[in-house]
């Protein structure tokens, strides 16, 4: 994985809380077997007038000029500000896909839910939970007719603004594994020794569990 | 040193934790379907990596899945990168040896309604699936989680999940659902009470005399939606219905193994002065038939109720939220809900696709006859188990005789993946677990009810109190 250190960019504001992953990635767009590709289809609904699907090019669909991420004045946007809960509902990691091929690299929001968190990270998105005054405040000035760039330090946990700056926290493993670059699976496959042989004790006492299905 | 259910199941499977409180915690059950694993066969691929345990793997197609013309098989599939999502699936579970429940076995059916019919869930266990209602196996008082693709291709390759402990939550129900009132009534109710993000890093165990009373089905129907407030993950003590709906289920133990199992699944309950970190107590003597007016399960008020105001709310960012769902849904402040109108009906999904969830539909439809202004109602058992038990007990002759349609099993119109969906602006009385937008169809208008509410809407055209619709 791409390690993460620190990422400046402008920030679109997204003024709702409960934003659901069915809204991110629409299901139509689930079927494909792919892990890239998605950067089109993000906010489907919201973004294009018109309904589509895989077979449409999305460059033959009218955009929704009302939609924050259409407006000129967040073009090229990296970094998402959300209300609370953004990501809730369905697991499917398309929408962290979909966020991710678009060009986003951190979403801030006063409070994830734990998939759509996990989706993040596992795909090197930074996710940050700020407070709510200090999120209220970032949409203040995201919304002004400045807008608002920011930059955001892994390595000292501080989102960094004009005149301002705030401290976040990361979960230190997961702070190490976007730092650094590693994939969880290798992380996890390290202690290899130490599964073997709890599966060895595990089974020991359960033995009904000891069954192989296929 | 006392316990809860949760801190009993965690604890066993911990293999390890680090010194940022991190675990990796040991997985027994690993079920998967096809929208959510392909990448994840395909990352586990390209790095050369094989299964860790196969054996643990159960696969069923469930999403995609038709829900007529099956007999054709996967010709069936009429969108060509639907079926290649199935057929990549038959491929992958052939490739590993990986025991699958295909399109033509009888045994096909939604991957959490087909685990624990087969008995492949059991109690104390840890299960984790490629979707986020994984969460309704803990009625077994297991801890099951939702996981999205990266964690399958993790839990393929090491057995294991990497996270820290979520916290704890004790929703206790007191007292009995009145007559009327169901499952599905009781934890709209909840989720009403708690919100979106009410259980946001928590396992939820729910208690009391309400929760015991209800029956293995009733009780995932609960710990399914748990994920509607954020949970982790829902779980309920093992008791003797757990045990009496696990016996002779085709994976679960027997004989000498089964006596040694029960005696580990007694323990499975939590110590009498075990601390949550959210103790919650609600009574379900005042629980009457909810119904979902807005854009999220939160948004739910009973049968008998209004859609609310929003200026009536303090919270800026709710008020626009209740605005926008009344938009979407075409509904405005002060309207009753009994009396709007329904286009279509759906029952259905791993929150009510079971036997006892037909049963009640069946009950209610008997002698009756749709609506005119109903355009389509459709039954999908949550598995071909669940269809033939249902055809062997006539409620498929009651429920077509009511000119409801009788399908094949899968997710069907639940997140309309499959052909069946809402067309814009068609109102939908369903017994499915989310009315996000467009989540049964683009601009459809989904209301979340009980299977017996669902019928009820059937019948009158519009959405109604079953409890004034006369059972026969
Ligand atoms: S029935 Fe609905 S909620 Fe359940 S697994 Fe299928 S799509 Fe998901």
């Amino acid at each position: 994985m791409e390690k993460f250190l620190r990422h400046q960019g402008q920030v679109v504001p997204l003024n709702r809380a409960n934003i659901d992953t069915d809204t991110i990635m629409p299901k139509q767009y689930l079927k494909c077997i792919n892990k890239y590709g998605y950067g089109d289809w993000v906010f489907d609904n919201w973004r294009y007038l018109d309904p589509g699907d895989v077979n449409i090019p999305t460059s033959k669909r009218r955009t929704n000029p009302e939609f924050e991420l259409n407006s000129a004045k967040y073009k090229g946007a990296t970094l998402l500000l959300a209300q609370k809960n953004f990501g809730c509902g369905s697991s499917r990691e398309h929408a962290v896909w979909g966020l991710r091929d678009y060009g986003i690299k951190v979403i801030i929001c006063p409070e994830f839910p734990d998939i759509f968190h996990n989706n993040c990270f596992a795909n090197g998105l930074l996710a940050i939970e700020l407070k709510q005054e200090e999120v209220d405040h970032m949409f203040y000035l995201a919304e002004s007719d400045n807008g608002l760039m920011a930059t955001i330090d892994l390595n000292t946990q501080q989102v960094q603004m004009n005149h301002k700056t705030i401290k976040f926290k990361i979960d230190e493993s997961l702070r190490q594994n976007l730092l650094n670059g590693y994939d969880n699976i290798s992380v996890t496959l390290q202690q290899s020794e130490k599964i073997k042989a709890f599966e060895h004790r595990y089974f020991k006492h359960r033995p009904w569990l000891n069954v192989d299905l296929g | 040193m006392t316990n809860s259910l949760f801190d009993k199941i965690w604890d066993s499977h911990c293999v390890d934790t680090n010194r940022s409180g991190r675990s990796v915690l040991y997985i027994d059950r690993h079920i998967i379907h096809e929208v959510t694993s392909a990448q994840a066969f395909e990352g586990l691929r390209m790095a050369q990596r094989m299964p860790w345990r196969k054996g643990s793997i159960l696969a069923t197609p469930d999403h995609q899945v038709p829900t007529t013309g099956r007999e054709q098989g996967i010709n069936a599939i009429h969108d060509p990168i639907a079926r290649l999502q199935v057929t990549t699936l038959d491929e992958n579970c052939s490739e590993y040896g990986i025991l699958k429940f295909g399109l033509e076995d009888n045994r096909q059916g939604i991957v959490h309604v087909v685990g624990p019919e087969q008995g492949a869930t059991l109690p104390g266990m840890t299960i984790v699936c490629g979707d986020s209602h994984t969460s309704t196996h803990g009625a077994f008082a297991a801890l099951a989680q939702g996981i999205g693709t990266s964690e399958v291709e993790h839990v393929l390759a090491t057995q294991c999940l990497s996270q820290k402990k979520p916290q704890s939550m004790r929703i206790q129900i007191d007292d009995e659902l009145p007559q009327g009132s169901t499952a599905k009534d009781l934890i709209l109710y909840i989720i009403g009470q708690l919100g979106m993000a009410g259980a946001n890093g928590h396992v939820i165990e729910y208690a009391g005399k309400a929760i015991r009373q209800l029956s293995m089905e009733g009780r995932m129907t609960v710990c399914n939606m748990s994920i509607e407030m954020g949970a982790r993950a829902g779980l309920v003590a093992f008791d003797e219905t757990t045990e009496t709906y696990l016996r002779g289920r085709p994976f679960a133990p027997q004989g000498p193994l089964l006596q040694q199992a029960l005696e580990h699944w007694q323990t499975l309950h939590s110590d009498k002065d075990a601390i949550f970190d959210q103790d919650i107590r609600l009574s379900a003597r005042d629980v009457a038939p909810h119904v979902t007016w807005g854009t999220s399960p939160d948004q739910v008020v009973p049968i008998t109720g209004r859609v609310p105001d929003p200026e009536a709310l303090s919270d800026t960012v709710q008020q626009a939220e209740y605005q926008r769902a009344q938009k979407y849904m075409g509904l405005s402040t002060g309207t009753p809900l009994i009396g709007i109108p329904i286009d279509r009906v759906f029952v259905g999904s791993c929150t009510n696709g079971r036997i006892e969830d037909i049963r009640s539909v069946a009950n209610l439809l008997a002698g009756k006859t749709i609506a005119a202004n109903i355009k389509e109602a459709i039954v999908v058992p949550g598995s071909g188990l669940v269809k033939a038990q249902a055809e062997q007990e006539g409620l498929h002759t009651i429920i077509k005789a009511a000119g409801v349609e009788w399908r094949a099993p899968g997710c069907s119109m639940c997140n309309a993946m499959n052909p069946d969906h809402l067309e814009p602006e068609e109102r939908c009385a369903s017994t499915s677990n989310r009315n996000f937008e467009g989540r049964q169809g683009q601009g459809g208008r989904t209301h979340l009810v009980s299977p017996v509410m669902a019928a009820a809407a059937a019948i009158a055209g519009h959405l109604v109190d079953a409890r004034t619709v006369s059972e026969v």
